[in-house]
């Protein structure tokens, strides 16, 4: 039997505590304002050519709001896969697998945006 | 290693197709579905970034795939699924802070996110339309 004051202080069976909790709300909270920023970005710029896209992103404003995005959303991402491997995925071999992939899938996309994101405001 | 014997019949408790289905138990299924679909459509994000970091030939095909019938409802549907994950994450936030657990206020919480989702969504492509051209 472990008492609450216990659990507090190994920090619960995987010892990371309330850490992945408080992260995945962390990045939800961060995501509301940039992700409704995004939905008007991409949907503003349907049709739009390719100097006015690139001019859009040269403003500082809007490169780091993107990088705030890319950034937030790659965490919460990471977070919410894991989740849904754990729940669905039982055999341990293809647990790890998926639990591998999706982490390379989020920080994969992570790396290409915020490197696309830095390329484009910094104008080379 | 105490590894349980998976291999044995045991009885099994309820399970998802014992209930009858109800609105609340489909938006948490929405709010799981949802969450994995917004992870497979930032793929068009990272695309629409690294085109337009590659140049305006790789920009081109992503603006014209963008800007046809099924480019637009994919990105309709991404930022459906974008807000109605948003919500729903709102109203975990609100049950984080023990309030709004009863029984009437997830019923309304659920009606809530379905609405507003949609309501939130289609007003956001008509701002995002009107910003057109405007930067």
């Amino acid at each position: 039997m472990a008492t609450p004051l216990k659990r507090v202080r190994g920090l619960g069976a995987a010892h990371g505590g309330t850490e992945t909790f408080w992260r995945q709300r962390l990045t939800a909270l961060a995501n509301i304002p940039l992700v409704i920023f995004l939905i008007l970005s991409i949907v503003s710029h349907i049709g739009a050519d390719y100097g006015t896209v690139k001019a859009y992103f040269g403003q500082p404003v809007v490169a780091v709001l993107m990088l705030a995005l890319v950034i937030s959303v790659s965490i919460h991402m990471r977070i919410g896969l894991k989740e849904i491997i754990e729940d669905y995925v039982h055999g341990e071999g293809a647990k790890v697998v998926a639990l591998v992939l999706a982490t390379f899938f989020a920080l994969g996309l992570g790396l290409a945006s915020t490197l696309a994101i830095l390329k484009i405001s910094l104008g080379t | 290693m105490g590894k349980a014997k998976l291999g044995a019949e045991r009885p099994l408790s309820p399970h998802l197709q014992i209930y009858r289905p109800m609105l609340t138990m489909m938006m948490s299924i929405a709010h799981r579905i949802s969450g994995a679909a917004n992870a497979a459509g930032f793929v068009l994000l990272a695309w629409w970034l690294v085109a337009i970091a590659a140049g305006p030939e790789a920009y081109a095909q992503v603006a014209n795939f963008f800007a046809s019938i099924p480019g637009r409802l994919l990105l309709f549907l991404f930022s459906w699924s974008l807000i109605h994950h948003m919500l729903g994450g709102l109203r975990h936030l609100i049950w984080d802070t023990g309030t709004g657990l009863d029984k009437t206020s997830i019923e309304v919480f659920a009606w809530l996110t379905i609405i507003s989702s949609t309501v939130l969504t289609i007003l956001l492509w008509v701002a995002g339309y009107a910003l057109m051209g405007s930067q």
